[in-house]
């Protein structure tokens, strides 16, 4: 069988769908939005000559405060792997802060069951459509989403004598 | 029907458990997180009918330890360290999973020395986590003396393991470029020991389990799993490979000098039973030490680390007598290094299945985002469909089927 480049392939069959196609360290990078995600999912795996048919792993990524700023907030990655061919491909999608809902494709890939979830737990991004959501990881009752930028560590100040003042208002001291 | 008290209680459970459950026709039963044969703390929430499984749903996140965010808040060197916790089992593979995607970033090439020497304790390491395996699934099934026998072959290795990098398990032995480094004076016979004795122990437990009658019995035919099923929810690895998928990494997308060595990929029949992933993953053991034979024949002499002082801390001897030796050291071990802005995705066949690598760099000496995909996070989450249908008793060899090690799944 014929290989076929999966990024002209995509070009010339979902125009529109690929916004950016990054090409650095020996790996390929779509970049597509959230409502033709599944529809460039579904084509990379059923097109004969790509075949991505093993779902390797799903990711998300915090870009609070990196430099160079990235379009968006938050970024979800999805790996796929052609198992006949042994090809990787990463297919992202920006998502924005004020709205971080992501289409589910749980529907047709079923491994991706417990990765959304984890990415739903660890970095409060909302998978539409998925029938658990429950948090995975964390506690039921927690708050918060520990994998965002903006989620402390939990270390505390080195106290010096000319912070101790800032420091002190934040202490939890008893209420009286 | 009658208004039982807990039936409140059942309400987030709905949709995850069977419309039965909530009608208390059914049993809903805990499975740890303290049952011994869930190794670790893993909860299986099971929905009983007699004793048949109708439905049963993975409990995860007691050994969560936040790996992931830890290693945001360190350098690079400093987080290798956290990633051995991850497979306790085998921490070589977790090394250098994140080594690979570093030395990935950064251009680093590796010498032939340190890629043969990763090469033998990766090896190595992959029997000893079978063992932990064999052992703990004889345990399991009742063949209680496989435990005994097992962990003192794996004694070995962590001697080896110890020797080499000197700790038992969590060595951080692999780093970017090479090793930490260069291996003892013992370390070859040491393992060449191994490969004379070791051989006959493997005999001795295909002897004993391979058709004992009782085994038969409780792993044949129990979760079968067809190919498709197996790579549609993400299996990989023996427990792939039981269900006759050809897909071993070391084969598709060598790494570390993979493609020099001689061996074979053990497979199943498709669809593959408990048995036919225990018979993948025993058969993987003799493939192992073809490898570790080979590697230490052709073991070359040279370097062990790339020659990079911006990536590499320099050799002790230089520091004295090269000012910016001195300083490629102190800012190594102070700042740590920077590579590159960029985004990099590594795979290794770990012991118990494909391993990933997702690093994002923003160029300062911390890691900006990691995230690693271990293969038994995936096994678990295929649990619900394997094990419905099934005898309460078979969850537990369904379970030692699949190789499941807590660390790995919860990070």
């Amino acid at each position: 069988m014929q290989l076929k480049d999966p990024v002209a392939s995509l070009r010339a069959e979902l125009p529109g769908a690929v916004l950016d196609v990054i090409e650095a360290l020996d790996e390929t990078t779509v970049v597509t939005d959230r409502a033709s995600l599944p529809h460039v999912l579904a084509f990379l795996r059923d097109t004969p000559g790509l075949q991505y048919n093993f779902l390797v792993d799903i990711t998300g990524v915090d870009y609070l405060g990196y430099t160079p700023p990235a379009p968006e907030r938050f970024a979800v990655c999805y790996h796929l792997l052609a198992m006949l061919s042994n090809r990787v491909l990463r297919v992202k999608v920006y998502v924005p802060e004020a709205d971080p809902v992501m289409p589910s494709i749980l529907a047709q890939w079923p491994a991706a069951n417990w990765p959304e979830r984890e990415i739903q737990d660890m970095l409060g991004l909302d998978f539409a459509g998925h029938p658990d959501k429950r948090r995975l990881l964390m506690p039921q009752d927690w708050d918060g989403h520990p994998l965002r930028k903006d989620y402390p560590l939990g270390y505390e100040t080195v106290q010096f004598s000319f912070n101790w003042q800032e420091i002190d208002a934040k202490k939890p001291y008893a209420k009286e | 029907m009658t208004d039982h008290p807990w039936q409140n209680d059942l309400e987030p459970l709905k949709g995850i458990v069977s419309a039965r459950a909530m009608k208390g026709e059914t049993m809903l039963l805990n499975m740890g997180p303290q049952h011994p044969s869930t190794h670790g703390v893993l909860r299986l929430l099971l929905e009983l009918d007699g004793e048949e499984i109708v439905t049963c749903n993975p409990e995860i996140g007691y050994l969560h330890t936040g790996i992931e965010k830890s290693m945001e808040s360190k350098t690079y060197v400093k987080a290798i360290t956290m990633t051995d916790r991850m497979d306790y089992l085998n921490p070589p593979a977790n090394n250098l999973v994140f080594v690979m995607a570093i030395e990935k970033l950064c251009g680093l090439e590796v010498p032939p020395r340190a890629q043969v020497i990763r090469v033998i304790l990766l090896e190595l390491m992959r029997i000893a986590s079978h063992l932990v395996w064999l052992g703990t699934f004889g345990l399991d099934l009742g063949a209680m003396s496989m435990f005994l026998y097992t962990f003192r072959e794996r004694e070995h290795i962590l001697h080896i393991y110890e020797m080499v990098s000197g700790q038992r398990m969590m060595g951080t032995y692999f780093r970017p470029g090479g090793l930490w480094r260069d291996v003892p004076d013992g370390f070859v016979p040491a393992v060449r020991d191994f490969l004379d004795y070791f051989p006959q122990k493997l005999r001795d437990y295909e002897r004993l389990l391979a058709r004992n009658p009782i085994w038969m019995e409780r792993t044949k035919g129990i979760a079968p799993i067809t190919g498709k099923q197996a790579m549609a929810w993400g299996l990989t690895g023996p427990s792939l490979r039981g269900s006759g998928v050809n897909f071993d990494v070391r084969k598709a997308m060598p790494y570390s000098g993979y493609e020099q060595y001689d061996f074979d990929i053990p497979l199943g029949p498709d669809p593959g039973d408990v048995y036919d992933r225990y018979w993948c993953r025993f058969q993987e053991m003799w493939q192992s030490l073809r490898i570790v034979e080979q590697a230490l024949y052709k073991l070359p002499g040279g370097p062990v680390t790339a020659d990079d002082r911006k990536y590499t801390p320099p050799p002790r001897s230089e520091i004295g007598v090269s000012m910016e030796a001195l300083i490629h050291h102190f800012k190594y071990w102070t700042e740590g290094i920077r590579p590159p802005v960029g985004e990099v995705f590594t795979v290794i066949e770990a012991a118990r299945g494909l391993m990933s690598c997702y690093l994002s760099s923003d160029g300062s000496p911390h890691v900006h985002r990691v995230h690693f995909r271990q293969p038994t996070f995936m096994h678990i989450s295929a649990l619900p469909h394997m094990a419905p249908g099934f005898m309460l008793a078979d969850i537990i060899a369904i379970l030692g089927g699949i190789d499941i090690v807590l660390g790995d799944v919860d990070r």
